[in-house]
Order: structure tokens, then sequence, then C-alpha cells
């Protein structure tokens, strides 16, 4: 049994830097989705909700694959968590500025 | 005294899942707030871990409620298509803020915004949720993690504020309304 010395950050880091990821993956598609025509056909899954609903669908699967993985190889491990963790706050930082209309517009 | 479907799922969405949010979020920071400055963390009972516990994970409830609720349901009534030849765009907020140019902001630049920052809110403070469930009061052991969650939740608040505050002003300009009404009281004549 796990005690609660023992705790490994491996598991806290991976969802940590999965947020990250997610939070970047948002941005990148919501910027796809309006600038690329072929991916605002593709990115359409329910109809009434339009582009919206393809963009934040394949951001969130993105984000739990990359979450579970991440788990897989680090919950029994200790990783260098200040260099994940600042990673994961410039993903989320990016993905921020991404999804902000005249950031986007840029590209 | 009367309501609308789709003025009832408004409020859902944006009181009912955005607002209470907020209100949630505020109390959480303060407490991950403690526990990332180090106090509060040894202080805390198995009873006051417990409870950290369970509202994160209401609050992430919550924010998932609000985005679902907002992109499924009253985001198709918002960007609803009029047909051709419509003069009256009451009934299709999106048609009707981009009409005016004093209006069209709201959509080109609150609404693109709104509808995708939204969507960090649940991720956000669904890591936290998770990471604290794991972690609890060992969390204090672990100095960049706990500076790591505070920032996500810092910015699912700030995300959730600017759904919240866009969202309330593009209401205000373009109502999402319409639908079967329903009546909540006679009124009564004075």
């Amino acid at each position: 049994m796990t005690t609660r010395a023992e705790m490994m950050n491996g598991s806290g880091a991976a969802a940590i830097l999965a947020a990250g990821v997610g939070a970047m993956a948002l941005g990148v598609m919501a910027v796809a989705g309006d600038k690329s025509a072929v991916v605002k056909s593709s990115m359409i899954f329910y109809k009434p909700t339009g582009l919206l609903s393809g963009v934040t669908t394949v951001a969130i699967l993105i984000w739990l694959g990359c979450w579970g993985l991440l788990e897989w190889r680090w919950r029994k491990r200790s990783v260098a968590a200040g260099r994940v963790c600042l990673v994961a706050l410039v993903l989320l930082g990016a993905g921020v500025l991404l999804t902000f209309p005249p950031v986007g517009d840029l590209f | 005294m009367q309501v609308t479907v789709r003025e009832l799922w408004t409020m859902v969405h944006g009181m009912g899942f955005g607002a209470l949010y907020l209100l949630a979020c505020s109390g959480a920071l303060v407490e991950l707030w403690r526990i990332t400055v180090g106090r509060g963390v040894g202080e805390m009972s198995d009873g006051q871990e417990r409870f950290l516990k369970v509202y994160l994970l209401v609050m992430a409830v919550l924010a998932w409620g609000a985005v679902i609720t907002g992109a499924y349901v009253v985001y198709p009534w918002y960007r609803a298509v009029a047909p051709v030849g419509t003069v009256d765009l009451s009934g299709y907020p999106q048609r009707l803020l981009m009409h005016s140019a004093a209006t069209s902001g709201w959509h080109s630049l609150g609404m693109e915004w709104k509808e995708h920052v939204a969507w960090l809110t649940p991720m956000s403070i669904t890591m936290v949720a998770f990471v604290f469930a794991r972690y609890g009061r060992e969390l204090g052991r672990h100095r960049q993690l706990r500076a790591a969650v505070l920032g996500f939740a810092v910015v699912s608040f700030a995300a959730a504020g600017v759904a919240g505050v866009f969202g309330a002003m593009i209401n205000k300009h373009a109502p999402v309304q319409g639908g079967a009404v329903i009546s909540l009281s006679d009124g009564g004549a004075k």
C-alpha cells in the first residue's frame, strides 16, 4: 500500500502537463478551424453547434489522451516537476492567447 | 410572470452553472492560496481535506455543466440562421448583433473569445480537483505542483469571468429568447 510519505510527483505532474497540452490544443484548433476551410468543414461534429463542437471535442480528446499516456508513464516516478510545471503554464498561457480573436487573427 | 424555455436554459447555463462556479472559485482560490504559501496544509484536518476534495469535484461538475449547456443547448439558438428576408432579427441573436456596427463587436470579439476560452475552465479545474484528490494534504510537500495547481485555478477563474462578462453583455444586447412559454405566476392585477 502506498503511504502518503511515499507519494511521487509523477501523477500530479502528468495531470498538470496534460492540462497545459489540452489548453494549447484548444487554442491551436480554434485558430486552425477559423483559418482553414478543410479543418472547418471536418470539425462540424454537431451541426447546430457548428465548428465549436469539433474544436472542443478534439481538444478534449487530445487532453485526455495525453493525460492517460503521461499518467501511465509517470505515475510511479518522480519527475522534474519544476520544468514540467513551467512548460504546462507556458502552454496554458499560449492557449489562452490563441483563443483571443485579435491574436488568432495574426495567423 | 413568464419565462420562455430558451430564457430558462440561458439562466441555467449562466446563473445556475456559470455564476455558481465563479462564486465557488473565489473560495477555492483562497484555500489553494493558503496551501500554496505553506500555511494551512499542516493545520488541515481529515474532515477539511475531504471537504475541499468534494468542493473541487463539485466545481468541476459546475464548470462542465456550464460549457456543455452553453455549447449544446444555448449556442445553437444564438447562432440560428435567419430565413432570407427576415426583418425582425430578435429570434436570431448573432444576426442581430452583426446587423449593426455598434453591436457587431459583441459577437466578433466577445462571443468568439468566450466560446473557446470558457472550455479552459473545466479542463483546468478538473486537473486541480484530480491533483488535490490524489495528493490531499501531501500537496504541501510538492511546491512546484501546488504552485502550478494554483496557476491553473486562477486561469480557470479568469476564463470563467471572461465568459460570464461577455455572456451577460451579449445577452443584454441580443437576448436568447423564444420557445415555449412557462407561466410562473399570473402576476395579479393591481
